[in-house]
């Protein structure tokens, strides 16, 4: 599902270059439970940001679905990110003015998919997640939890093959962090690769598999 | 089809910068103000001096003598030049391009008229017949001075309408005698004149018998020809033409401006339209101007609502949304803040000029706006809306959603 061959990545400053990724090689196969471990500074935001085609990489090569993703036109970019990929990030970022079902809806709305249809999958998605009767809450009136929750229906939403999660429970406490978890078990167990990025050892046990990013290389995976 | 969703975004946009979408609506609102007013009244000042040319036939030359300034053939200067019957006959026979020419008599002073009881005031000229088209009076009843009047030295008159009203009362005018200084005219026809009342004051008697009657001999006071189709820089030929015959037949320096002076109502009137056309280029770029100031506001506010939602856009990214829908979200907004103000001041603008339509005076009457402009001032507020948001749709689009999601 996910290759990455020999992928570098430079970040310029002003005064130097910082080499961020030195040489990263991984293979994940479809369906995997995967998480992303490592300080902050060893590259796993980075690497995290090439997966997710939000960041452009230096040399190598990343295949996703057997599709090479290198020099793609913002436009394509944002198709393969919309119909393959699904986020979902430590803050969780919705949007504070639609409600709990409205942002679930709008990746469907950048695939043009009917009105009705948006809000009747977004209801399913999440009842999915638990949270059907608050579809029509705003963010701020929920707990960060339930947050976290509907920013995964809207991951789900656009049925992507690889969910993408930064620090997903960075800001949740252990309760609510083991309830996520939860979800993305069960969203793997529907055959959906899902990649987690943490530096919490107890997140990384729930996965299948480690991968240990240390000063931009591979230490264990 | 109506995309719900959009506007959806649209309003959501809007009510969350109630205020400064409001402040910024009424900027461009103001701009769009400004044009339609000013037009309107650019309009109305043309209306105004068009009104006021009506009184006599645009292209015609007004004739009048006055005296030499120069010395001509042992003539000393100082002289007065005086027109006589000889000057009408030449200049009607010499230039066959004159329209329409006709001498004026005046007789000297105000005449006491008299009909039964009642006696008034009025000036009494005597003229030609071509004096009527010149002149732009129109027949309300009877009929003008004709040649054979001329012919005849008939004791006829054509008097205006204020003459008749004030003489006659409700009384029929025309047939009945009236006295004028002495002398019994038939009252032949009544006329009205677009030039005001004063016209309307005016008697006027056959030429020829005024000449006779007041001991004028073959005198005229001044000469008047209109040149019918002529376009202006044929006008200005003939009055150059006309100078130096009168120059000859009276021996004067043709290079004598001051021996007869020549006004020239064609000239007059295109140098007015030609500064019209000034005023009315000028209104364009004042109200062009006072639009572009609302379109920079309305530019510079969508920039702030960009930086404002650089989270938001950089979200929506992440999820999918193309660049092209990102830029369409932005532009759609601009168009409409633009479009809704623009709209509401056209009407404002309107509003004003249909307030003011009733206005006359000199100058300035009956301001209008037409339906091209109202078209031009939509397009120019739908391309300015465009404008307005061209620049920051293109920043919305640039946004990297990697460092828009981290900022707060």
């Amino acid at each position: 599902m996910i290759q990455l061959k020999a992928i570098h990545k430079s970040y310029q400053t002003d005064y130097n270059s910082l080499h961020v990724l030195k040489g990263i090689d991984i293979d994940i196969k479809e369906g995997d439970f995967v998480s992303i471990m490592g300080s902050s500074g060893s590259g796993k935001s980075t690497m995290l940001n090439i997966l997710g085609i939000l960041d452009k990489y230096d040399e190598g090569e990343y295949f996703l679905d057997g599709h090479l993703i290198k020099n793609l036109s913002q436009k394509q970019e944002a198709h393969y990110r919309n119909h393959l990929l699904g986020f979902v990030f430590q803050s969780f970022n919705l949007l504070a003015f639609k409600t709990a079902k409205e942002n679930v809806a709008l990746p469907l709305y950048y695939q043009k998919v009917d009105r009705k249809e948006r809000q009747e999958l977004a209801l399913e998605y999440l009842d999915q997640v638990g949270l059907l009767d608050w579809a029509d809450h705003y963010p701020n009136q929920m707990s960060g939890g339930q947050q976290q929750r509907v920013a995964i229906a809207r991951s789900l939403i656009s049925k992507p093959k690889v969910i993408l999660a930064d620090e997903p429970t960075g800001a949740l406490d252990s309760k609510t962090s083991e309830d996520v978890m939860n979800i993305f078990k069960k969203v793997n167990k529907q055959g959906i690769t899902v990649l987690i990025v943490t530096h919490e050892d107890e997140i990384s046990r729930m996965t299948n598999r480690v991968i240990r990013l240390r000063d931009g290389i591979i230490e264990s995976s | 089809m109506i995309d719900v969703d959009k506007w959806q975004e649209i309003f959501t946009s809007i009510r969350r910068h109630k205020l400064r979408t409001a402040l910024t609506a009424f900027g461009v609102a103001w701009g769009i103000f400004m044009l339609v007013a000013l037009l309107g009244m650019g309009q109305g000042l043309q209306n105004g001096i068009e009104h006021d040319f009506r009184d006599d036939a645009i292209n015609s030359l007004w004739i009048r003598a006055g005296k030499t300034s120069m010395p001509y053939k042992g003539l000393k200067e100082g002289r007065n030049i005086q027109f006589d019957n000889s000057d009408y006959d030449l200049l009607r026979d010499q230039f066959p391009e004159i329209d329409e020419i006709s001498g004026r008599f005046y007789v000297s002073g105000s005449q006491t008229v008299t009909y039964k009881d009642k006696n008034m005031s009025f000036s009494t000229r005597g003229v030609h017949p071509g004096h009527q088209t010149i002149e732009n009076s129109v027949m309300l009843e009877g009929r003008y001075i004709l040649d054979k009047d001329l012919d005849a030295f008939s004791k006829v008159a054509v008097i205006g309408k204020i003459v008749r009203d004030d003489l006659f009362g409700k009384e029929e005018s025309l047939g009945k005698q009236i006295n004028i200084g002495g002398t019994i005219y038939k009252v032949v026809g009544v006329f009205k004149d677009s030039g005001g009342d004063d016209e309307m004051r005016n008697i006027f008697i056959p030429v020829t018998t005024a000449q006779k009657v007041y001991s004028g001999g073959t005198q005229l006071h001044q000469l008047m020809v209109s040149g019918g189709n002529l376009g202006l820089r044929e006008m200005q030929v003939l009055e150059s033409k006309i100078h130096n015959t009168l120059a000859r037949n009276k021996n004067f320096d043709p290079s004598d401006e001051r021996a007869v002076r020549i006004f020239n109502l064609a000239e007059e009137f295109q140098q007015i339209m030609g500064l019209m056309g000034a005023i009315r280029g000028l209104t364009w770029l004042v109200g062009i101007f006072s639009i572009l100031a609302g379109v920079i506001g309305i530019s510079n506010i969508m920039l702030i609502i960009v930086k404002d939602r650089t989270k938001e856009i950089g979200i929506r990214k992440a999820i999918g949304a193309t660049p092209g829908s990102i830029v369409n979200m932005i532009m759609q907004e601009s168009i409409f803040i633009t479009s809704v103000a623009g709209y509401i001041g056209l009407l404002l603008g309107i509003g004003l000029i249909y307030a003011a339509s009733g206005v006359e005076s000199e100058y300035f009457r009956n301001p209008q706006v037409n339906l091209g402009m109202v078209i031009i001032a939509l397009l120019v507020l739908i391309i300015t809306g465009t404008l307005a948001g061209l620049i920051p749709a293109i920043q919305a689009a640039r946004i990297n959603p990697v460092e828009a999601i981290k900022s707060d």
